[in-house]
């Protein structure tokens, strides 16, 4: 019985903040103190606030820990295990004049409702007996003991769950489908190729609760009559890919996975495919595709995966996140689940907070929650006081939320209402300094990077209208250049042949819609009202200079010249527009225009 | 391979054992906290946490949360205990052993009768 528990993040944010040497040093310190039947250290998933990471929670007194070093550790075990006095120092800031002690207290947590990300930092993910402790594999067996495959469907019908990948199709009609079809081998996988900038959500839920995937799979393959499972992941996310295999081994040893579940009959087993990284893989086709052992491109739809798909059977593809919910629902009810959420969108999403954000981190929130709720509540507003601008929700697929609409309540159908999409979950917050000419042309220039080439519409459509991006951004944007790319970005979206391309113009479209000045001064003005398009940008020296020189020794291209204690001067046909001028004066004289 | 009784058997062992994680209901939890600064610990608060931890292992409560704390003020009267049950007043225990610890968690927790002997002013 251990009196103590040491929390340490395992997630990918943390861990690339060295919280596997934390794990180490607290275990050598407790040994050394001769805490070890005392204390327990348990490495757990993502806790969410991986702005402040890396993270320790210390059980039972749920002290919440940030920004924690080696050089730390004897400290917390000194003074918080063994004298029982908390770190002061460490502990979460929520503001200058709160500290707030447990993670639970926080804004950033009492916002949230937490239904996938349940177990998430909570449990140790390599460990099944912490799952089934919080209740894990109930909803199996309940499933297997009591339940007809169809009623399992009609539940998850019922409960109103949408696909948490992005597109919201219905998940219980979607099992409907793959039950109905005939057929004695059928599948069930896994999307969980996230490749969306920005977007760690389904990361974060297999690397803190693998159990729970794997669960739903299993209850999926017995209401769709399945028997093999796969899960489609990107080599990219290591993390992930050996908890879900420590996951997988150590169900088939409880007999969770095989031949027999549980002595009840039904047989399913779950293998792993690891994909490497193309962004069109994770479209349901192609993810087939690649699983097949192809190169991983679309097919044109119908006929859909539930009626020919994997290795053409009948194939259940759903998204991690989705599957993530399936267990709670099973075992809360369909009424529980209906009554979060908004009328036509049930439940919660899971979002991955950044950009310009205090919190950047992994937030769940029940649908309707609005912009303004995350931003400021749960994200802690924007840093250095600078004004909300807007987010991009949805990623390269989406589109962006102006400020005037933060207060719009998120789910599936308003989102598609004003351009956007709610996609698999990234959440990108932009201030004042963004130029969203140049957001557009970010994302713009990733799916042009990933398109398969399958098809001529996404291959050198988006290419063109990347060319066109360009050209307004280099100062020689044409006003007739905004309507050939309106037109554009319509024949895209209506002839690629998947989803890449049908929704690649999007981010284009949706700053074309809310920020169509930024788009004219661009062209007319021909300059960068935020200052971020390189080339639209002049550094000019104001009065302000005292001629202390050292912008002109700083500047790689030897533009800036003048006489001590006088004012300096920026040649323009020299300046290469780095900005370290800008950013290195001392007394604000350099000025962008 | 394991039957569904099995898996039962591992949640009811295993919730014993993760319980001090259990800080879901910060409103309604009974928490009872510790005196553990230098005063507490050298008049044995140590032991005094570890019985009021097994104690509520052993009896699976739930929503109850055990705390330590700094010093109390009155070291004299060390170990220290307060228990504070939502909405109801704040019941100090003075002089805890480990033995008091046990009727602690049997009388108070679980039964609702403060244990007078050991309350402070007493």
């Amino acid at each position: 019985m251990f009196r103590s528990q040491v929390l340490v993040c395992g997630g990918t944010g943390c861990t690339s903040n060295h919280s596997r040497e934390l794990i180490v040093e607290f275990e050598n310190k407790i040994k050394e103190y001769n805490l070890d039947k005392d204390v327990q250290v348990v490495r757990t998933g993502c806790f969410g606030l991986c702005a402040v990471g890396p993270v320790v929670i210390v059980y039972p007194e749920g002290a919440f820990y940030c920004h924690v070093q080696v050089d730390d550790v004897k400290e917390i075990v000194e003074e918080h295990l063994i004298k029982g006095r908390l770190v002061g120092r460490l502990l979460y800031k929520e503001s200058e004049i709160t500290n707030v002690t447990a993670l639970s207290d926080t804004n950033f947590i009492k916002k949230q409702t937490r239904i996938a990300l349940k177990n998430c930092g909570v449990i140790n993910p390599e460990e099944i007996d912490e799952y089934i402790a919080y209740d894990g594999y109930q909803a199996l067996i309940k499933v297997l003991t009591t339940m007809k495959p169809q009623d399992v469907i009609d539940v998850i019908k019922e409960s109103g769950l949408r696909g948490r990948g992005g597109g919201g199709f219905p998940t219980g009609m979607k099992w409907q489908f793959a039950a109905n079809s005939i057929n004695d081998t059928k599948y069930v996988c896994v999307n969980a190729d996230e490749g969306d900038p920005g977007a760690f959500m389904d990361r974060s839920i297999l690397e803190g609760d693998p159990h729970s995937l794997l669960e739903a799979m299993i209850i999926a393959g017995y209401a769709i009559g399945s028997h093999q499972g796969y899960i489609y992941i990107r080599a990219e996310y290591p993390i992930a890919v050996k908890r879900l295999g420590v996951a997988i081994a150590q169900a088939k040893e409880y007999g969770l996975l095989g031949k027999n579940i549980l002595d009840c009959g039904f047989d399913f087993d779950v293998e792993i495919r690891l994909g490497a990284g193309a962004f069109v893989c994770g479209e349901e086709t192609a993810l087939m595709t690649s699983i097949e052992g192809h190169r991983g491109e679309p097919r044109p739809r119908p006929p859909f995966p539930a009626v020919k798909g994997l290795f053409g059977k009948p194939t259940l593809l759903n998204n991690v996140e989705t599957y993530a919910n399936i267990a709670q629902i099973i075992l809360n009810g369909a009424d529980w689940f209906k009554n979060i959420g908004t009328e036509k969108s049930k439940g919660t999403k899971v979002f991955a907070l950044g950009g310009k954000i205090t919190n950047t981190g992994l937030v769940e929130i029940p649908m309707g929650t609005t912009l303004r709720e995350v931003v400021e509540d749960i994200g802690g507003g924007i840093p250095n006081g600078k004004k909300f601008k807007a987010a991009q929700t949805g990623g390269p697929s989406g589109g962006c939320i102006p400020a005037s609409l933060i207060d719009i309540p998120i789910d599936y159908d308003n989102l598609i209402s004003i351009g956007s999409m709610m996609g698999s979950g990234g959440l990108i917050v932009m201030d004042e300094d963004t130029c969203m000419v140049d957001i557009a042309k970010f994302f713009l220039e990733f799916t042009v990077d990933e398109s398969c080439g399958k098809c001529t519409p996404c291959r050198i459509g988006n290419k063109r209208l990347l060319e066109l991006l360009e050209k307004i951004t280099s100062g020689n944007g044409e006003l007739k250049d905004l309507d050939e790319m309106e037109e554009l970005c319509h024949y895209i979206k209506e002839n690629s042949l998947c989803g890449l391309g049908q929704t690649a113009p999007n981010p284009v479209l949706s700053t074309m819609r809310y920020f169509r000045d930024e788009y004219i001064s661009h062209i007319v003005d021909k300059k960068c009202p935020a200052g971020v398009c390189r080339k639209l940008v002049k550094y000019v020296i104001t009065d302000k200079c005292v001629g202390c020189s050292l912008c002109s020794r700083k500047c790689p291209a030897n533009a800036i010249s003048g006489k001590l204690k006088e004012k300096f001067m920026i040649d323009t046909t020299k300046c290469i527009k780095c900005g370290v001028c800008y950013e290195n004066c001392k007394f604000g004289a350099i000025v962008k225009e | 391979m394991k039957t569904i009784k099995d898996i039962n058997a591992i949640k009811e062992q295993m919730q014993a054992k993760l319980i001090a994680r259990d800080t879901a209901n910060t409103e309604t939890e009974t928490r009872i906290l510790v005196g553990m600064a230098t005063c507490g610990i050298a008049a044995g608060a140590k032991p005094v946490f570890d019985t009021l931890m097994d104690e509520i292992a052993k009896r699976g409560l739930k929503n109850v949360r055990v705390t330590r704390t700094g010093c109390i003020g009155m070291c004299k009267l060390e170990p220290i205990v307060e228990v504070i049950v939502p909405n109801e007043p704040k019941v100090t225990y003075i002089k805890v052993d480990s033995n008091v610890a046990k009727r602690i968690v049997a009388e108070h927790i679980v039964n609702g009768n403060i244990v007078k002997e050991n309350i402070v002013g007493e």
